[in-house]
């Protein structure tokens, strides 16, 4: 299979760990120590800007429960339910300081900010139909040497009032990309939202761009790279919870931006991550959740099967990709071989038509190459993106069994001080007892929140889950119909070149 | 000059070389074949109006040894010095489907049933091409000699027909073969005398620079053309896998994409099996057609190194004459000698004149119906792609 004409690929699969990890966990301090104070509607201390998760919050648990259960039953999202479910903005007993969070966006949309109920914001979302194309363009090498990098213009068309401008455009450069992808992940994997990975990074293909080969091969990485990166874009602004995160839109607007060093591969950070990766890989063994939802115990064996089935059909559209370009140079050397024939040949209408042959032939070989591309850009790098949105969503299921496993974790510590407890009283130490009822009243609450988070978790992946199904859905017909055109092209041109010949073949006597 | 023209009035729809049999005093085709393991059993039928056969129907089985030996005892017949001798057919090889198959095989486990029944039925497909292939060409080298005016009345022809027990008496035993191989050794090395012996007429100076040329032009250009064929076959493969995976994922997705999956996964059974088609159409009408010719060609070139053998030997023979002279010894010997080698020569230079010219003639038209042929068939195939295509593309937009 493989050829002299196949590109070798720049990803090596040892750096996929880190790049895999890059895309999966957040900053490792940030989920480690990460308490349920990081949902804005208790501790809006940090500065990102999280979601609105206020609403949803409700004193009675079992409220909360009766929610989960009627949600089992929607198969395909449909939001007008869950937002007739949802509690109204009446029930809120811990109201968002919604003054603290709009101020980071100077102009904010104050209709969009004042519904406490983040249901009735998507509701609003729906509304306001989106509206923004952003493209990435104009790879440029800056500097020289090791040092060098490529630097990105990202320009922004949009008519929403998010926006100070209708159109605007700034630089940036790949590790600004992957900055931005870890501050969201840190933010939002952990609380369920499924955060589109960024593109991979690639040692080899880097080096060969900043090394300052200018061949085929690394104008193709960086057309490859420039492309991902446009779609990872599109992507992050269209969950309409991403898009109004201050990082996001500092990313898309302002002209300076801090550089995100701890992204390097090859950096204490980059490390850390590793580590920390092996180690969740590790937890996740351990933990045996006891699902007592039908709904997640279903969604999660349905993204295993797809990850595996979406695995082998990209492997399959690589080969395509591969057989493709073999298909365009072998039809190129025999256009050449063709045409030498045909000189060769002394029968002169023979000739003329051996020498049209080879020139069908030619075209026919650059028509493959295009062809070939469209598999690739379309088809396989499709494919390729929600291998790695799949491996996305599963981290966010994993974090749902963590939320799960800290929850259960204080209770038995909390059952374990109350039995300490039940024994202090027998004992006549007032002040240790005291100490005991502290620390189980403190317990409780931990306990309370625990749970309260699991519930939170599960609802947003149960939304984002939906949004999630429907994006593919939408995703995949617009570039299988994209690429089917691409097809129906390529058959058509090779008509013209055929019927273009049968003359000359006919010529022939 | 005429057999030219018969061959040219009666062009039908077959393979590279012109449908040849035409003569209804002699009709020769093989209208079965066996395939056990490698060996192939060729059933050959000839139908003949010929007193000097014994009946006017009749079958027997042949094996390709049979054919490559009546080929070469053909070559070795010095009367037939002067004839292009039709190329001898290809040993069937089965290696590339068996090699497939074997990986198959063992690939099995990594694939869905329906995908291994897919690929099984593709190999197998490509199995019986082959078989078809071979049969074909077998029996293009009997229509080729059964319509030559001088070759059909071959003795051993004869008997390849009409010999009712098994041939492999008559067959090259080691010793024969191994002395063919020789022969060869010295013919390549008479083909760089060619070039040094000096040319008298100008047709055959011409013929011969451009068969040499020519002949590794069109090798070459086989080569190529195969390379792409298989390419063709193996992006059919992929379709194959992609079809098969779209239609798992399919079976597990509920949502509104389960429809389009199928969809998908249909279309790309349609495409591989259209792609296979073009591979297979290619590889007959083009591949098929230059490996033929350029073994026609080397059977040109074998007339003449033949001629230029004859050639050699006059010249030979003129000195040796020259030389009785001056010894005044065996001169009528000598004389006689030297009339016979150019009796030889100027024989095979006519007979040798009359084939080439006819060659050239018969290259000309299996050309034509070729390209042509080929040309059409990748427009049919090309729209049959764009209506399966569109089709799909328009089923994906109404939903």
């Amino acid at each position: 299979m493989a050829d002299t004409a196949r590109d070798p690929p720049p990803e090596q699969t040892d750096f996929e760990e880190l790049e895999d990890g890059e895309d999966l966990f957040p900053e490792p301090a940030a989920t480690l120590e990460s308490e349920p104070a990081s949902l804005p509607a208790e501790d809006i201390s940090t500065n990102s800007n999280g979601p609105k998760q206020d609403s949803l919050f409700d004193d009675d648990p079992e409220d909360l429960f009766a929610e989960a259960t009627e949600e089992v039953s929607l198969d395909s999202p449909e939001r007008d339910v869950l937002l007739s479910d949802g509690p109204s903005p009446a029930i809120t007993p811990i109201t968002p300081p919604t003054s603290v969070i709009t101020p980071c966006i100077g102009h904010a949309h104050d209709d969009m900010f004042t519904h406490s109920s983040f249901d009735e914001i998507e509701e609003e979302e729906g509304g306001d139909s989106f509206d923004m194309h952003i493209s990435v363009s104009d790879p440029e090498k800056v500097g020289d040497g090791m040092n060098a990098y490529m630097a990105y213009k990202v320009t922004t068309k949009t008519s929403m009032s998010l926006f100070k401008r209708n159109e605007f455009s700034v630089k940036r450069r790949f590790s600004d990309f992957l900055g931005l992808h870890s501050k969201l992940a840190s933010k939002y994997l952990h609380i369920g939202y499924i955060v589109p990975p960024a593109p991979e990074k690639s040692i080899v293909g880097m080096t060969k761009v900043k090394v300052g080969k200018e061949d085929q091969s690394s104008n193709e990485f960086v057309e490859k790279r420039r492309s991902a990166l446009e779609r990872y874009l599109m992507r992050t602004v269209k969950h309409p919870v991403l898009l109004k995160d201050p990082d996001v839109l500092q990313f898309l607007e302002s002209s300076d931006l801090p550089r995100a060093v701890s992204t390097q591969a090859l950096s204490s950070a980059g490390l850390l991550r590793m580590v920390n990766k092996a180690a969740d890989a590790v937890n996740k063994m351990t933990i045996k959740m006891n699902e007592s939802d039908a709904w997640f115990e279903e969604k999660q064996q349905h993204f295993e099967n797809l990850d595996v089935q979406l695995r082998k059909l990209h492997a399959s559209v690589e080969s395509l990709v591969c057989h493709r370009k073999e298909l365009s140079v072998n039809t190129a050397q025999f256009a050449k071989s063709a045409a030498m024939l045909g000189n060769s040949e002394d029968h002169t209408a023979l000739s003329r038509a051996l020498s049209q042959l080879a020139e069908v032939e030619e075209k026919i070989d650059q028509l493959h190459q295009d062809q070939a591309n469209a598999d690739f850009y379309l088809f396989s790098e499709l494919l390729g993106d929600y291998v790695r949105l799949i491996t996305a969503v599963k981290g966010v299921f994993d974090h749902r069994m963590k939320t799960w496993q800290k929850w259960q974790d204080s209770q038995m510590l909390l059952q374990k001080k109350r039995e300490a407890e039940a024994k202090l009283q027998f004992t006549n130490k007032p002040d240790k007892l005291q100490q005991a009822k502290d620390e189980i009243k403190e317990l409780e609450g931990k306990v309370q929140q625990g749970e309260r988070d699991f519930e939170q978790i599960s609802k947003t992946i149960r939304k984002e889950v939906s949004r999630f199904e429907k994006e593919r859905v939408k995703d995949f017909k617009t570039i299988i119909i994209k690429y089917l055109e691409s097809l129906v092209q390529t058959q058509q041109q090779l008509i013209k070149y055929w019927e273009a010949f049968l003359p000359e073949a006919k010529a022939i006597s | 000059m005429t057999s030219t023209l018969d061959e040219n009035n009666k062009e039908k729809m077959r393979s590279v070389s012109v449908d040849l049999n035409n003569d209804a005093s002699l009709l020769i085709d093989i209208p079965d074949a066996l395939c056990e393991r490698d060996k192939v059993k060729f059933t050959v039928h000839t139908k003949t109006t010929l007193s000097s056969f014994q009946k006017p129907e009749f079958s027997v089985p042949r094996q390709h040894e049979d054919f490559i030996w009546l080929h070469d005892t053909l070559v070795e017949t010095e009367d037939y010095a002067g004839l292009i001798i039709p190329p001898a057919p290809p040993k069937p090889d089965f290696e590339s489907p068996r090699e497939k198959m074997h990986k198959l095989g063992e690939g099995e486990a990594t694939m869905t049933k329906e995908e291994y029944t897919k690929m099984k039925q593709e190999l197998e497909a490509e199995y019986l091409a082959v078989f078809k292939k071979t049969v074909q060409v077998h029996e293009i080298f009997l229509q080729r000699l059964s319509s030559h005016p001088i070759l059909s009345k071959d003795r051993n022809f004869q008997i390849f027909l009409e010999y009712d027990q098994d041939l492999s008496v008559r067959r090259k035993n080691a010793k024969e073969m191994f002395g063919g191989f020789f022969k060869n050794m010295v013919k390549s090395a008479d083909e760089v005398l060619i070039s040094g012996v000096k040319e008298v007429d100008d047709f055959f100076e011409q013929e011969k620079t451009f068969l040499l040329d020519y002949y590794s032009k069109i090798k070459d250009s086989t080569a190529k053309a195969e390379k792409m064929t298989r390419s063709h076959k193996n992006i059919a493969d992929d379709y194959i896998h992609i079809s098969a995976t779209l239609n798992s994922i399919s079976a597990d997705d509920s949502t509104a994409n389960k429809k389009h999956l199928e969809k998908l996964s249909d279309l790309f059974e349609k495409l591989r099996k259209v792609e296979g088609r073009v591979a297979s159409d290619q590889e007959l009408k083009l591949t098929e057609l230059l490996r033929y010719y350029m073994r026609d060609i080397q059977a040109a070139k074998d007339l003449l190194y033949r001629r230029a053998r004859a050639l050699a030997d006059y010249e030979n023979s003129n000195k040796a004459l020259d030389k009785a002279r001056l010894k005044s010894k065996d001169i009528p010997q000598a004389e006689e000698h030297q009339q016979q080698c150019l009796q030889k020569f100027d024989k095979l230079s006519e007979s040798g004149k009359k084939e080439l010219t006819g060659f050239k003639g018969r290259r000309v038209v299996a050309f034509r119906k070729n390209l042509i042929e080929m040309a059409e068939l990748e427009i049919k195939h090309a729209k049959n792609n764009v209506t399966l295509l569109q089709g799909c593309i328009d089923l994906l937009k109404s939903n």
